[in-house]
């Protein structure tokens, strides 16, 4: 890869922009947050972020907002993943591993469904400000 | 001990986040004998007692969860310096800023790999608060500079996944032209 300059970079954006207007932006509210607190790091929540990244990238999706966050309380299920869908119950996903985080954006932010066997319900109660 | 040394770096950043920094300065230097990082902010700072505890792995400062203090960053980092032949130092002052500054030895059995530097710096770019970070990496003969706010006037956001591959393949452009 040529190394790429500040003008370079925003002439991509500017392409990516045009054609982002001609296709569906039907994903505009879509959020993955990812836990990266200490207990998410050392689990490999770094791995999950680009996992995360690519997937989006190979399918050519560039509205779904990424987020981070610190620890959700559920350092034993970590990396832990929140999805924000609208229409869909607000999800936290735990254990995720790079083939996990693909099938999440394939079949929870893409087909709408969500991926049973790894959901951790909500953060922990005793970091739930009321 | 972190998996890799970038991982102490993110710890470390988010330090300085949650301490209210608006101007962070991180620099990554690696040479064939010595590997030295350094993370300048302009954040609360800490005083002189404090500065005494923050190596106990049950204090932590940052009052995010009432039951739960447990502070792992600069610990975890104590201990990689000690155990790599490396050293660690610490400047901080109250209301001005903090700076952690280690070395380690490059080629010591027990260090740590650098782990991934360009998702370590796009994800230190992308948190979601006022800031601007600063981050020049070097090494024998080369070196690059970026900074937060001109990632964002560039693209607008960090925050979309367009935007984010956008940034996350500029990083990897300029750490593959680096020469070692």
């Amino acid at each position: 890869m040529a190394k790429l300059t500040l003008d370079t970079l925003r002439k991509l954006r500017e392409e990516q922009q045009k054609t982002m207007v001609m296709r569906d932006p039907s994903n505009k509210d879509t959020q993955i947050i990812v836990g990266m607190g200490t207990c998410g790091i050392a689990a490999g929540a770094k791995d999950v972020f680009n996992a995360i990244l690519e997937v989006l990238e190979a399918k050519n999706i560039t509205h779904v907002l990424v987020t981070q966050t610190g620890c959700m309380g559920l350092c034993h299920s970590e990396p832990t993943v929140e999805v924000i869908v609208p229409g869909m119950p607000v999800v936290i996903y735990g254990n995720v591993k790079r083939d996990i985080a693909k099938q999440i954006v394939q079949e929870h932010v893409i087909e709408k469904k969500l991926l049973d066997n790894h959901i951790c319900d909500k953060p922990a109660m005793d970091i739930i400000r009321k | 001990m972190h998996a890799t040394l970038c991982d102490i770096v993110t710890d470390l950043v988010q330090n300085s986040i949650e301490a209210g920094a608006s101007q962070i300065r991180v620099e990554v230097s690696t040479h064939p004998k010595q590997i030295e990082i350094c993370i300048v902010d302009n954040g609360k700072g800490m005083d002189a007692a404090t500065q005494a505890r923050v190596f106990d792995p049950f204090y932590s400062e940052a009052g995010k969860h009432d039951h739960r203090q447990v502070g792992l960053g600069l610990p975890l980092l104590k201990q990689t310096a000690e155990a790599t032949g490396g050293r660690m130092e610490l400047h901080s002052e109250q209301g001005k800023g903090t700076t952690v500054r280690f070395y380690v030895e490059a080629q010591h059995w027990d260090t740590p790999p650098l782990g991934n530097l360009v998702m370590t710096v796009l994800g230190l770019m992308s948190f979601r608060s006022a800031y601007n970070l600063t981050f020049t990496r070097k090494t024998q003969h080369d070196s690059y500079q970026v900074s937060r706010h001109e990632l964002i006037e560039v693209l607008g956001n960090l925050e979309e996944a367009g935007t984010l591959n956008l940034a996350k393949g500029f990083l990897a452009s300029q750490e593959e032209a680096l020469v070692h």
